[in-house]
């Protein structure tokens, strides 16, 4: 077990780790989530053993390991920027650090091979390595931190400039292939959805803090603040303050009837948080609350649209199944559903999620 | 800004090419309507960059001809073609202030100061650098600075076209949405010819009126997001466009119905007789899961929870099938299919057959 206590990391004056915690089990999938500057690789960095916390405490196995050079560590790191041996062939780069370690040649063949056969690169064993698709060398350097059967995988957004569809066969085949190895996995990724897809655990990332770590879609349905709820939403989640006042909240463009199990909380301001899946284009029987508003983009992604719509301070995000065309500058009606809201109090504290069946 | 003509295009890197194989960019021949917005989309080694690099200028095509307006371009040199272009990474000077590097390309061509600084502002303000037009580009975000990229293209107001080659790839997924948009509202705006090559779905859907799909070095289909959803033309259209993309299942076609195994599945219209490789087409968010008696009994490999929906990785009939569940939905313990009829699509040798009664145009 690899456990972070109160780990902080200072450059100059910035914080760049702000007193994280955390404790990750030998063959656990994890994955950090946050945007780009959120502390991802710092922190990788940190466990890695390539730099060193300004104060706290890394162990592993209860042993403390701020001491241990990183060649005396066993772990694994994937960049999203592919490093390779580039003088060398897709067979030397996987066994290079078999031969560092001096294993034994008929070894390595059969770990180079077995390793190649899970990558999908065995037609291109003896290619160099300049030769092959961004693809194809990110899956080299994947195939390398395989064969060292490290106890720490650490994976630094390793899909990032992958082709998507590529990016949806690894993202299904490397928890997988790893998951056999017993390592420890820790996966940094600044997609929400590439985070669901893998599964496991999650800690997101905010600023260098660690604002929630518990099972991935856990913590996307139940995000204990606003911050998590934001970090773990892209596009980002639909944010609209409201004032509570007696049995209802109150907006800029209307009210809605306050759920019951929230009527006991004090009147005041809280912020709404809707995804953008929970808002409709349609009329539907549950939602009571109806916005006209403008049109002012609409994006693709192949199974899904996204209608963004604004009405004077208010801006939504509309997400609808399939390919339709909404067009741009057409006023709509948004609906919405207040059993569809998380409802986040004045310090930004989670107090109440969407209630789960409703429709 | 003008119509641009591939006629009967094709390029081999090879010096003779023999073979169909040989050639990185078969045969195409289609006219790019002017101030269009097209998403060249594909998987890399495609082909996309190779055509992109044709009609930049880059790369003398083997075959065929390149018209802007009817003009013979083809062996222009890319300065002659009068294109702008905007790479992956920001091509900007560092020493020079935002403003300065958007007047550039302007001052460049000798256009009257008073029109400079009109335009220059208009863009400015555009691309939301107002507050940052004096300052130096070297202390920019890598975000900002490609935004400063996007606008020295879109500042000319006399180019042929502007050509987008993966602009967004350096960007963060949060802003990457912000400036899909900016894009899209910068085309209606300014009304320029715009060709964008990518490999990303979400980005050559949303920003394309038509997008050109390539695959081994073939266009595929040309259609508006609309038809690459509902009626792929090539198989691959169907498996590249959606996450996760179409299903196909090997089926035997008699009229208006399809055998898989045992089992006969409804189609949206009657077919004529095909050989071949046959597959039914369909996309995981029209296949149910029902404990009815109705319906294809099948087995549930595995779930991913994606939060707004489920993707059911499943088995029928020995073969692989995605079902996409909303929120909430359950899985029931003995699961069927149901294949929504109306979008039912058939394949033979991985091309669209339309059926009997579209085919006459009924």
């Amino acid at each position: 077990m690899l456990e972070l206590r109160n780990v902080s990391k200072k450059v100059g004056n910035a914080l760049h780790i702000n007193d994280v915690s955390l404790k990750l089990e030998k063959g656990s999938l994890n994955v950090l989530l946050g945007p780009t500057l959120s502390g991802k690789t710092s922190l990788m960095r940190l466990m890695a053993g390539l730099d060193r916390p300004t104060s706290g405490e890394i162990l592993m196995d209860g042993a403390s390991v701020l001491k241990t050079p990183v060649q005396k560590r066993n772990v694994a790191m994937v960049y999203q920027q592919f490093i390779n041996y580039p003088a060398f062939t897709v067979y030397e780069n996987i066994a290079s650090p078999m031969r560092v370690a001096r294993v034994d040649q008929k070894t390595i063949d059969m770990k180079v091979r077995k390793a190649a056969d899970l990558m999908k690169l065995t037609p291109y064993l003896d290619r160099g390595v300049l030769n092959l698709s961004g693809g194809q060398q990110q899956r080299t350097a994947l195939a390398r931190a395989l064969v060292k059967e490290a106890e720490l995988v650490l994976l630094d957004e390793p899909l990032a400039n992958l082709d998507y569809k590529l990016r949806e066969e690894l993202r299904i085949e490397l928890p997988r292939i790893f998951a056999e190895t017993g390592a420890i996995f820790l996966y940094a990724t600044t997609e929400p959805q590439e985070a669901l897809l893998l599964g496991g655990d999650t800690a997101t990332l905010h600023e260098g803090r660690v604002t929630q770590f518990g099972t991935t879609i856990d913590v996307h349905n139940q995000p204990s603040n606003l911050v998590t709820a934001q970090t773990f939403s892209d596009p980002p989640m639909n944010v609209i303050p409201m004032q509570k006042k007696g049995s209802k909240f109150v907006f800029s463009q209307g009210e809605v009837p306050c759920p019951e199990k929230l009527t006991d909380l004090p009147d005041g301001p809280y912020t709404i948080g809707v995804r953008p899946h929970h808002l409709m284009l349609s009329q539907s029987e549950s939602a009571s609350l109806k916005i006209e508003a403008l049109v002012s983009t609409t994006e693709i992604t192949g199974s899904e649209t996204f209608v963004h719509v604004q009405r004077d301070d208010i801006k939504l995000v509309v997400l609808t199944r399939g390919v339709h065309r909404v067009n741009i500058g057409d006023t709509i009606p948004v609906y919405m559903n207040p059993s569809k809201f998380f409802i986040f109090d004045g310090a930004d504290t989670l107090v109440s999620t969407p209630i789960a069946g409703a429709a | 800004m003008a119509q641009i003509t591939l006629n009967n295009l094709a390029h081999s890197y090879l010096p003779n090419p023999k073979t169909d194989d040989d050639f990185a960019l078969k045969e195409i021949d289609y006219a790019w309507d002017d101030g269009g917005a097209y998403a060249l989309l594909g998987p890399s080694g495609c082909g996309k960059t190779t055509l992109l690099n044709i009609i930049s200028g880059l790369l003398v095509p083997s075959k065929g001809k390149i018209l802007f307006d009817g003009q013979d371009v083809t062996s222009f040199q890319p300065e002659q073609r009068n294109i702008a272009q905007v790479f992956q990474f920001p091509v900007i000077y560092d020493t020079m202030t935002v403003r300065q590097n958007l007047e550039f390309p302007l001052k460049n061509r000798g256009v009257p100061k008073d029109e400079i600084s009109k335009r220059v502002e208009e863009m400015i303000e555009v691309l939301d650098l107002s507050d940052k037009a004096n300052r130096k580009a070297r202390g920019l975000t890598a975000d900002e600075k490609q935004k400063i990229s996007l606008g020295r293209g879109l500042v000319r107001y006399d180019v042929n076209a502007i050509l987008f080659d993966e602009p967004l790839t350096v960007i963060d997924p949060h802003m990457k949405w912000q400036l899909r948009t900016k894009l899209k509202d910068l085309h209606r705006q300014f009304g320029h010819t715009m060709i964008y090559v990518t490999h990303d779905q979400t980005e050559a859907l949303t920003f394309a009126d038509k997008v050109v799909v390539m695959y081994e070095g073939e266009v595929v289909q040309i259609g508006t997001p609309e038809e690459l959803f509902d009626e792929p033309k090539h198989t691959f259209v169907g498996y590249f466009i959606g996450s996760p993309g179409m299903n196909f299942l090997p089926v035997d076609v008699t009229g208006d119905q399809a055998k898989l195994g045992s089992h006969t599945i409804q189609l949206k219209g009657s077919y004529p007789e095909l050989t071949g490789k046959v597959e039914l087409g369909i996309r995981p968010e029209f296949v149910t899961l029902t404990s009815t008696d109705t319906g294809i009994p099948a087995q549930v490999n595995s779930v991913e929870d994606i939060g707004r929906f489920k993707i059911v990785h499943a088995k029928v009939e020995g073969n692989d099938l995605n079902v996409v569940l909303n929120e909430g939905e359950s899985i029931p313990s003995e699961p069927k299919i149901i294949i929504e009829t109306s979008r039912t699509n058939i394949y033979q040798n991985d091309h669209l057959v339309l059926p009997l009664e579209k085919a006459k145009g009924v």
